[in-house]
């Protein structure tokens, strides 16, 4: 389906909370240096997808994962793998912007320390917050407190922060849902500029910027009998304009969810 | 309009409006006067120290009082230098807690941050449970359990001595410390973590890098209720640590602190009116202005260094 070799794969990838399943046998390529997007209903299973990619639902005692999810070739639920080594390979920016209440240095430098960087850490700290596009608003206060910021501004260091540990993906999940639609304009112009580097995934409810910025696009559904299966998968350009399932179609002429 | 409306019709519901009135403003007189009734006992406390402690200040000077560091009202060549009894009680409250703040601090971080559900719903409560019993158990516990083990290892230590009073004051004031620290690092969002975890933090890192520093407020808080309560803290003192006021930082000696000296004079037969008697009002009122002072700083921490979170 992709003219390239994927980054990330899942095939028959599903979740449990408890006994209940949330996601269904999704098998889903990712493309690299590309922007995909996962849309989908309230409680389809989106964001418990993104989650399998850098292994956060391990944080939930009941979460259960069935099938695989492969990254360059390796398989990232393997016994031989560390959820934290991955988690720096595969950064994540979450719905709200949650920077540490401590300063906005020490909010980019937090990733890299524990990560046990030798370098350069000042140049470090400074080449990621300009790569998220916030280094002129934020470069004469470095020291102060990053809960300071506005939620925009919060979010893109967020994202600063994510960068710095340089990751090879990054997961976004609703990152402009708790943002207006100015600082929304500006995560989106954000993520085109960093998807010639990074492979990027973003859930979002927000059809119109799905279809703005992302190459390809999923859309995932819940129905009675199956929860957080994949109806469609494909060009975002495709999906937008002439969806192949009638279901698709539905969901974005806004018929339902 | 509404086909049946909850309540009489407008108009006829005046004469029920005014009884409902004057029940709500009588309810909010009687909260009010519960309310005022404790404030008002506590400035009745406080004018009593303060009138019995400035007869008390006319006859020794507060120079005297507070610079002195020997402490004899009860014999005959007096001497009234509070310091003794002061270096009594810092000396059991700093090794109270240094007994408290880390294991208590371990506790709340175990207890936040690993501790399956289960365990804690079975460890809290137990661990609450040690702060309901009476200080007088935990004051024959010192004296008849942890002292003639302390003497086992030491023949230096007297009887009486500071060091196993510290002990056991400082389990006692542990849950205090792990329970308010502990609700302290489960008011950090979820988000925060999940933001440290996704940066490829492992648990310890969380914890320590994130979630202590996010609830230091509230963990010093705590820390300076728990010293204020080892502070005011009377009955281990009295039954374990001794009656020798003493001016030292010797743990293994019989001390006194300022509670288990008013303990001592409100028990004995000082007549009321003497300077013995006087004396035990002036401690008090110091007593009682260290544990407000370290109540404010408490206060004042908290709104100071508190984050706002949405």
């Amino acid at each position: 389906m992709l003219d390239q070799d994927p980054i990330l794969q899942t095939r028959g990838l599903s979740v449990y909370y408890d006994t209940k399943k949330v996601v269904t046998d999704v098998n889903l390529d990712v493309a690299r240096n590309r922007i995909t997007s996962i849309i989908g209903p309230s409680g389809c299973g989106k964001s418990t997808l993104l989650r399998c990619f850098n292994r956060m639902n391990d944080l939930i005692p009941s979460a259960r994962v069935e099938g695989q999810v492969m990254f360059d070739g390796l398989d990232l639920y393997g016994h031989d793998v560390d959820p934290t080594e991955i988690r720096y390979l595969i950064g994540m920016v979450f719905q709200r912007p949650n920077p540490f209440p401590k300063s906005i240095y020490d909010n980019v430098a937090f990733g890299p320390r524990i990560n046990g960087f030798k370098g350069d850490m000042d140049e470090l700290v400074e080449r990621s917050l300009v790569r998220a596009a916030i280094w002129d608003e934020v470069k004469d206060r470095l020291n102060t407190s990053a809960l300071a910021l506005s939620g925009g501004q919060q979010q893109r260091l967020c994202i600063a922060r994510a960068l710095a540990v340089e990751p090879r993906v990054i997961l976004m999940d609703e990152p402009c849902s708790a943002l207006d639609p100015i600082a929304t304009l500006a995560i989106e112009e954000l993520m085109r500029e960093l998807s010639e580097d990074y492979s990027i995934i973003i859930v979002t409810h927000n059809m119109q910027q799905a279809a703005r910025v992302s190459h390809y696009t999923a859309f995932l559904m819940v129905e009675e009998a199956r929860v957080g299966f994949m109806v469609e998968f494909g060009e975002s350009r495709q999906i937008f304009t002439n969806p192949e399932d009638e279901r698709t179609e539905a969901y974005i002429t806004g018929r339902f969810g | 309009m509404a086909k049946n409306p909850v309540g009489p019709p407008l108009g006829q519901g005046a004469r029920n409006a005014w009884k409902r009135m004057a029940t709500e403003r009588a309810i909010a007189a009687l909260l009010f006067l519960s309310t005022f009734l404790s404030v008002l006992i506590t400035i009745g406390i406080v004018a009593v120290l303060l009138f019995e402690a400035i007869t008390f200040f006319a006859d020794v000077s507060v120079f005297e009082f507070l610079s002195g560091t020997r402490w004899t009202p009860l014999f005959s060549s007096k001497q009234f230098g509070v310091l003794a009894l002061v270096a009594g009680t810092t000396l059991t409250a700093v090794m109270a807690m240094v007994v408290a703040l880390p294991l208590g601090l371990l506790s709340a971080v175990y207890l936040s941050e690993y501790a399956p559900n289960g365990v804690r719903k079975v460890v809290k409560p137990i661990l609450e449970v040690l702060a309901g019993i009476p200080t007088v158990v935990y004051g024959y516990f010192a004296l008849l359990f942890v002292t003639p083990i302390l003497r086992s290892i030491s023949g230096d230590i007297s009887v009486f001595n500071a060091l196993s009073a510290s002990i056991v004051m400082g389990i006692m004031i542990l849950p205090m410390v792990s329970s308010l620290s502990e609700d302290a690092m489960r008011a950090v969002p979820r988000t925060l973590r999940e933001g440290a975890y996704a940066l490829g933090s492992t648990k310890l890192e969380v914890s320590t890098l994130v979630v202590v520093p996010a609830a230091l407020s509230g963990i010093v808080s705590a820390f300076i209720l728990a010293v204020s309560r080892a502070i005011g803290e009377t009955m281990i003192v009295t039954i374990a640590a001794g009656q020798n006021p003493t001016f030292t930082l010797n743990p293994f000696v019989p001390i006194e602190t300022m509670t288990a000296y008013i303990v001592q004079v409100s028990q004995g037969d000082a007549p009321a009116g003497s300077i013995e008697f006087k004396t035990i009002f002036a401690v008090a009122l110091l007593l009682f202005v260290i544990t407000l002072v370290m109540n404010l700083l408490s206060q004042f921490v908290v709104s100071r260094f508190r984050e706002e979170y949405e």
